[in-house]
C-alpha cells in the first residue's frame, strides 16, 4: 500500500486551486476526503504526479438553507449531512442517504463533492441527487456553471466536470408540500456500496394523486440514471400498491445493467424493480404523513 | 515478597492483562520493530495463474533511486519450502522460495527488491520486467482431475497429489445395501481467505559478530519456524538462528506455516549484510497467505427403518493449491475423515479424498481446519435425512447420539478416533430450551401464509482438539512431535516466570496461564509473568493451533508446577522439621496438619531454595522445573448451536434473528475469554455460511482479492448471541480442559445453512451450497416458483 511519488499542495483559496490546476495540467488531481482516491493510489491504480488538497480551501464546506434550496459545499462530509438538524427537519432523505454510506469512518472523511466527482457506479449520492433534482455547481477558469444532476453522470466514473474545473457546491431544492422521498439500497456485503440503490421522490395533491415523481437508480449499471419509465407510470395515478408495483416494473429500463459476482443481469434488474417498489412505497407513505 | 491470593482464580472472568497494551497502541508487533540500518523488501509477484517464466529483467529496477538489490529465483540459493506432513504415496511437488521456470498461481513470488525505504522497494518492484509465456490454468479441484486438464507438474499425473481413505469400505457398502433410506447430496465447501487483522511480516538480521540470524516473524509457532527453516531451507544449525514472534495480531492458522517471504528475506539479509524488513500489504495477504477449505464432495447417508444412521460414504476432492503448504496434506485427511462420525453412533463410514493441485494459492489449516468441512457435511446430511424421513431434525439427532460416556472409558468411532468423554443430549436439550424451539416452530408455520419465511437450523458438533500423542501423529505422517513444553522458574523473592511453547496471538495466554499458575501456587497473579514467542528463551515449543494451548500447553505448565510444589514441600518439611505427608499446601502456605501456627510461606520456601543455607541434604539449590507434556489423546469438545433466520424471498437476503450456542469445552479457566473465542468463532462460521468466498475465475485469477470484494462478517449483520455451557471434564489431561478456540467456527456454518434451507422448505428446496448469497437464494426460489 505504497503510492507512487507525488507532489502535494495545500492551497487556501479556490483561485489558487484553479491556478494550480491550470499550471499542472493532466498530472494533477484534487484530493477531498481521500476515501476513493487514496485507496486507488495505494494500489497504484491512480498515480497522479500532483495532489491538490481541497481540505484547507475556504468556503467549500457547510450546509446552508437559502430560501427554497439547500446549498451544500463540495467538501461537506457525509457525516455532516447525516447529522445536520436542518437537513433532518427539511429534507430528511438526504440524511437517510448519508447514513447508509459505508461505515462511520468513511462517512466522517468522505465528501459529497468527492462522491459526485468520482461517480462510482455504485455510489449512493448519485441516485439521490438525480431524484431530488439537484444542481451541481462547478467552478473553473471561466467562472461558475451549473449542471443538472441528471446531466452530470456520463458513464463509468465519467462526469460533466471539465478540465481545470472543480465541483464547488450542490444545490438541492426543497420539495413542494405533499412530497415525500426515500432511498433504499441493497448493500454489497463487503464494501457496503449499493449493489442497487433507488431514490424516489413523489408529490401528491390533496386527493392523493401523484403530480410529480422523480426516481433514480444507482449501482446496477455503469452510471446512475433517471428511471423515466417509472416516473411516467406514476404521475397522474393514485399510488396504491398495484400502481406502484406496475410502475416499478420499469425500473431497469434504461439501466445498462452489469453482471458481476454480486449478481447476474437478470438478478440486478430484478433488484432495481424491488427497490423501486420499496422506495416509492415509502416515499408515498412519507408524502401522506 | 509474595503475599497470599484470596480466592480461586481458576474459573474467574479476569480481564485480559494484555489488553491495555493493545488498546493503547503499545503492543510490539513485528512491524513496530526498527533496527539500525534496516532495509525494506518488496516482492514481484506473478500476475498469471500458470505461465512459463522466461526472463526476469531487473536492470531498470536496479537503477531506481534507493534500490539496493534485486534477487530472482536463480540467485536465491536456499532449499525449497518443506512440507511437514506426509501421506502414503504422496507426490510432493518442489516448492522453490522464488519461482523457477514456471509460475503456478497469481501472487507467487518471482523476485525480491530491497530498498532503503519501503517506497524505493515498491518502485523497484514495479520496474522489474518479467517475460511470461501464459499457459492454460485450472483452479477447480475436480476439473484439475479431468483428462486433458492443464498439468501443473510434469511428474504428477492428473494433478493428483494424494489419494487417501479412511474407514471400512466393505462394511459401508453392506450398510448401504441394507439401508431403508439413502440420501445423496453433492456439497461444496468453498474456499476462504483468512484475513488476520495484522498482515504477515518479518525482519531478518544477521549479526556480523556471531553470524547468528534473528528472525522476527508473525508466527503461531516460532520453534517450528526455526526447525523447518534451519534444517530444511537454510541448512544452518538451530543454534545459529533465533526466531521471535512478538505480539501477533491474529492468525487463524495462516501464521503456522513457513512462507516464501521469510525464507527469502532471511537469505537476503545475510547476502546483503543488512537487516531486511517485509510487511505484507493486504492485497499480498489475499494472494499469498494460505487459504482454507475448498472441497468438492459427494456424500451419501444411509438410515435403517428406525431412523438410525447406518452408514456414511464420502468422496472429496480437496483443493491443495499450487504447492503444498506446511501442513496441507493433514487438513483434508486426518483432520477431516476421522471427524465424520460427529456425535453420532454410525457403525460404518468410508471416506475417500483426492488431494488436488491447482493454479491457486496454497490451501492449509484455517480456523477449524478439516473439522468444519466434516461437520458441515455431516450436519447438512443429518438435515437432509430428517427432511427425507419427515422427522424433526433435532429429534433425528437425539435418536442417533452416542450415549453418555463420562467414566473415563473412551468411545471408539469407526474412523480412528476414540473420544475422551461426552454427554451430548443435555447440550441439545438446553439449546432447544434457550431458543424456544417448539414456539419458534409454531411461529414458522404461522408466518408462512403471510409470505414470511423463517427457518431454524440445528447443528450438534464435535471437535478434536489438542493434537495429540506424538507417536500416533508420527505414524500418521507428522514431521514433528505434538507435545508441548513448559518451564516454570521461581525467583528468590517468590515471583514466577513461566516459559511456554504455546504462542498467544489473540488467545489471552498472558492472562489464563497466569491465572492457572497463581491458582495452583496460591500466589497473586501479579507475581506471575508469562513468556512466549522467543526461541532464545523457551526450551522448545510446538506453538498454538488446533485449540491446543490450554489442554497441551497448560498441562505442561501444570506438570512443572507439580515438580515445583514437590520440591517446595520437601524444603518446607525440612524447615518445619515435619514429615512431608503431614503438610497441607493452600493459599501459598505449607502448614503442619493440626498445628496451624507451624507454617512456611511460599516466599520463605522460595528464598531458602536460593539461599540454600538450610535445605535437605543432597538437594540441589534453586527452584525451577521443565516439563514436556505429550497428551495421550485428543480432547473432544462438543455442543449444540441453533440459529433462527428469516429469508426475504423477494431479494434472497438472509437475516439472523437469533443464535444460541451451548458448548461443552470441559473445564473453563476464564469464562470471559472462552465467550470471546466462541463469539469470534461464530462470526467466522456465519461468514462462511453467508458471505465469504475466495473466488478464482476458471483460469485462476483471484476475483475477491480486496476487502471491497471479499465479504468478512460485520458486527451489524450479526445478532447478540445467547451462549451457555455444559461441563464435561476431559479425563485425559490434568486440567480437565478440552479446548475452545475453534468450536464456534465449526458449529455455526451448518447451523446457519440448515436454518436457511429450512426457511426455504415451502419452495421444495433441499440444498444450496454455501455461501448462501442473496442471488443464489433468489435464483433457487424463482426457479422453484416456476415449477
Ligand atoms: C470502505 C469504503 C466504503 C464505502 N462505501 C460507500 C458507500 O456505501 N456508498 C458510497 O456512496 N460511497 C462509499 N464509499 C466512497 C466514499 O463515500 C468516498 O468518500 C466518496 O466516494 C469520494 O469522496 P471523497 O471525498 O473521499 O473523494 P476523494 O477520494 O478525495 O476523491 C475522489 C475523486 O474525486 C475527485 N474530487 C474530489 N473532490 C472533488 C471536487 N470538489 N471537485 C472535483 N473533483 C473532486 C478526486 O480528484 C478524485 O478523483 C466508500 C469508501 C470506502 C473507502
Amino acid at each position: 500500500m505504497y503510492p507512487a511519488a507525488f507532489d502535494y499542495y495545500a492551497p487556501k483559496h479556490i483561485k489558487e486551486v484553479l491556478g494550480l490546476l491550470g499550471k499542472l495540467k493532466d498530472d494533477a488531481k484534487v484530493l477531498a476526503g481521500g476515501h476513493s482516491l487514496i485507496p486507488m493510489m495505494k494500489l497504484r491504480l491512480a498515480q497522479p504526479k500532483h495532489l491538490v488538497d481541497l481540505r484547507k480551501v475556504s468556503g467549500l464546506s457547510g450546509i446552508k438553507l437559502n430560501g427554497k434550496a439547500f446549498a451544500i459545499g463540495a467538501m461537506t462530509t457525509h457525516w455532516e449531512i447525516e447529522s445536520s438538524a436542518t437537513v433532518k427537519s427539511k429534507l430528511p432523505v438526504l440524511a437517510e442517504v448519508a447514513s447508509v454510506i459505508g461505515d462511520p469512518a468513511v462517512r466522517n472523511k468522505g465528501t459529497l463533492g468527492g462522491s459526485l466527482a468520482h461517480a462510482d457506479p455504485a455510489a449512493d449520492w448519485p441516485a439521490a441527487m438525480i431524484a431530488l433534482d439537484a444542481e451541481i455547481v462547478c467552478e473553473g477558469p471561466k467562472g461558475k456553471r451549473k449542471v443538472a444532476a441528471d446531466q452530470w453522470f456520463l458513464g463509468l466514473m465519467a462526469t460533466a466536470l471539465q478540465d481545470k474545473e472543480i465541483l464547488v457546491q450542490v444545490r438541492v431544492p426543497l420539495p413542494a408540500a405533499g412530497s415525500g422521498a426515500a432511498y433504499m439500497k441493497f448493500p454489497h456485503p463487503a464494501s457496503r456500496f449499493a449493489v442497487v440503490g433507488v431514490c424516489a421522490a413523489v408529490t401528491l395533491d390533496k386527493q392523493g394523486t401523484c403530480v410529480k415523481a422523480s426516481v433514480a437508480v444507482t449501482g446496477a449499471g455503469t452510471k446512475a440514471v433517471r428511471a423515466k419509465g417509472v416516473e411516467a407510470a406514476l404521475v397522474g395515478k393514485k399510488l396504491e400498491a398495484a400502481a406502484i408495483e406496475a410502475a416499478a416494473q420499469k425500473a431497469a429500463e434504461g439501466v445498462d445493467v452489469q453482471a458481476d459476482l454480486q449478481g447476474s443481469v437478470e438478478y440486478k434488474a430484478h433488484l432495481c424493480r424491488v427497490f423501486a417498489k420499496r422506495a416509492i412505497t415509502e416515499a408515498v407513505k412519507r408524502a401522506g404523513a | 515478597m509474595a503475599t497470599v491470593a484470596e480466592e480461586r482464580l481458576f474459573g474467574k472472568s479476569i480481564k485480559r492483562r494484555e489488553d491495555p497494551r493493545f488498546i493503547t497502541g503499545r503492543g510490539q508487533y513485528v512491524d513496530d520493530v526498527k533496527l539500525p540500518g534496516m532495509t525494506y523488501a518488496a516482492f514481484v509477484r506473478s500476475p498469471h495463474a500458470h505461465a512459463r517464466l522466461n526472463k526476469v529483467d531487473a536492470s531498470a529496477a536496479r537503477k531506481v533511486p534507493g534500490v539496493l538489490a534485486v534477487y530472482t529465483g536463480a540467485d536465491v540459493k536456499v532449499g525449497g519450502l518443506p512440507c511437514g506432513w506426509m501421506l502414503p504415496d504422496i507426490k510432493v511437488p518442489p516448492r522453490p522460495a522464488l519461482a523457477q521456470g514456471k509460475v503456478r498461481y497469481v501472487g507467487e513470488p518471482v523476485a525480491i527488491v530491497i530498498g532503503e525505504t519501503a517506497y524505493a522497494a515498491k518502485d523497484g518492484a514495479e520496474a522489474v520486467k518479467v517475460a511470461y509465456e501464459a499457459l492454460p490454468a485450472v483452479s477447480n479441484a475436480k476439473k484439475a482431475h479431468e483428462t486433458g486438464a492443464p498439468q501443473l507438474f510434469d511428474n504428477i499425473p492428473k494433478n493428483q497429489c494424494f489419494y487417501w481413505t479412511i474407514g471400512d469400505k466393505t462394511a459401508t457398502e453392506a450398510a448401504f445395501k441394507s439401508a431403508a433410506t439413502v440420501v445423496h447430496q453433492a456439497l461444496l465447501n468453498q474456499r476462504l481467505i483468512p484475513n488476520a487483522i495484522e498482515p504477515r511480516a518479518c525482519i531478518a538480521s544477521v549479526s556480523p559478530a556471531t553470524g547468528e540470524l534473528t528472525l522476527w516473524v508473525t508466527s503461531q509457532n516460532p520453534h517450528v519456524h526455526r526447525l523447518l527453516m534451519a534444517a530444511f531451507v537454510l541448512s544452518i544449525p538451530e543454534t545459529k538462528m533465533r526466531v521471535i514472534a512478538p505480539d501477533v495480531g491474529g492468525g487463524f492458522g495462516s501464521k503456522i506455516f513457513v512462507y516464501n517471504e521469510e525464507v527469502v528475506v532471511s537469505w537476503a539479509a545475510k547476502t546483503l549484510g543488512r537487516p531486511v524488513k517485509w510487511t505484507a500489504e493486504r492485497r499480498e495477504s489475499f494472494l499469498n497467505d494460505a487459504h482454507g477449505r475448498d472441497h468438492v464432495t459427494e456424500a451419501e447417508i444411509a438410515l435403517d427403518h428406525d431412523g438410525k444412521v447406518s452408514g456414511l460414504r464420502v468422496k472429496t476432492h480437496a483443493n491443495l493449491g499450487a504447492y503444498l503448504s506446511t501442513f496441507a496434506p493433514l487438513i483434508p485427511s486426518y483432520l477431516y475423515g476421522p471427524l465424520l462420525s460427529g456425535v453420532y453412533k454410525i457403525p460404518a463410514i468410508f471416506c475417500e479424498v483426492w488431494g488436488m493441485l491447482t493454479d491457486t494459492a496454497p490451501v492449509d489449516a484455517y480456523r477449524g481446519a478439516g473439522r468444519p468441512e466434516a461437520t458441515y457435511l455431516l450436519e447438512r446430511m443429518m438435515d437432509r435425512a430428517a427432511r427425507q424421513l419427515r422427522v424433526d431434525p433435532a429429534e433425528l439427532r437425539r435418536k442417533n447420539f452416542i450415549p453418555k460416556f463420562t467414566d473415563g472409558a473412551p468411545y471408539q468411532t469407526p474412523v480412528a478416533f476414540a473420544y475422551d468423554s461426552g454427554n451430548y443430549e443435555p447440550a441439545l436439550r438446553r439449546a432447544l430450551q434457550l431458543v424456544g424451539y417448539d414456539q419458534t416452530r409454531k411461529e414458522q408455520l404461522a408466518l408462512r401464509p403471510k409470505g414470511r419465511y423463517i427457518g431454524i437450523g440445528v447443528s450438534t458438533y464435535i471437535e478434536a482438539c489438542g493434537p495429540a500423542p506424538s507417536a500416533v501423529a508420527g505414524s500418521l505422517g507428522a514431521g514433528a512431535g505434538l507435545w508441548e513444553s513448559g518451564q516454570v522458574r521461581v525467583h528468590p523473592a517468590g515471583a514466577v516466570t513461566v516459559y511456554t511453547g504455546s504462542h498467544s496471538h489473540g488467545q489471552g495466554h498472558e492472562t489464563t496461564f497466569a491465572q492457572l499458575v497463581a491458582d495452583e501456587l496460591g500466589i497473586p497473579m501479579e507475581q506471575v509473568e508469562i513468556v512466549h514467542g522467543d526461541t532464545a528463551q523457551i526450551p522448545f515449543g510446538m506453538g498454538t493451533y488446533g485449540s491446543r494451548s490450554a489442554c497441551v500447553g497448560g498441562s505442561a505448565i501444570v506438570k512443572c508446577l507439580d515438580k515445583i510444589k514437590e520440591k517446595g514441600r520437601k524444603i518446607a518439611a525440612h524447615l518445619l522439621e515435619a514429615n512431608e505427608q503431614d503438610l497441607d499446601f493452600a493459599g501459598g502456605t505449607w502448614t503442619v496438619k493440626g498445628s496451624p501456627d507451624k507454617k512456611k510461606t511460599w516466599g520463605e520456601v522460595a528464598l531458602m531454595a536460593y539461599l540454600a543455607h538450610n535445605i535437605p541434604k543432597g538437594m540441589e539449590p534453586g527452584l525451577e522445573a521443565t516439563s514436556f507434556y505429550d497428551p495421550v489423546n485428543f480432547t473432544f469438545p462438543f455442543g449444540a448451536h441453533i440459529a433462527v433466520v428469516e429469508v426475504d424471498p423477494e431479494t434472497g437476503a438472509v437475516k439472523i434473528l437469533k443464535y444460541v450456542a451451548v458448548d461443552d469445552v470441559g473445564r473453563v479457566i476464564n469464562p470471559m475469554i472462552v465467550d470471546g473465542m466462541v463469539h469470534g468463532g461464530i462470526a467466522q462460521g456465519v461468514g462462511q455460511a453467508l458471505w465469504e468466498h475466495g473466488v478464482y475465475s476458471e483460469d485462476g485469477q483471484l476475483l475477491t482479492g480486496t476487502m471491497m470484494d471479499y465479504a468478512l462478517p460485520k458486527a451489524d449483520a450479526l445478532p447478540s448471541y445467547v451462549t451457555e455451557r455444559t461441563v464435561t471434564p476431559s479425563p485425559i489431561n490434568p486440567l480437565g480442559v478440552k479446548g475452545a478456540g475453534e468450536t464456534g467456527t465449526i458449529a455455526s456454518t451448518p447451523a446457519i445453512a440448515n436454518a436457511v434451507i429450512d426457511a426455504l422448505e415451502p419452495f421444495g428446496l433441499t440444498h444450496l451450497d454455501i455461501p448462501l448469497t442473496p442471488q443464489k437464494i433468489w435464483k433457487a426460489v424463482a426457479a422453484a416458483k416456476q415449477k
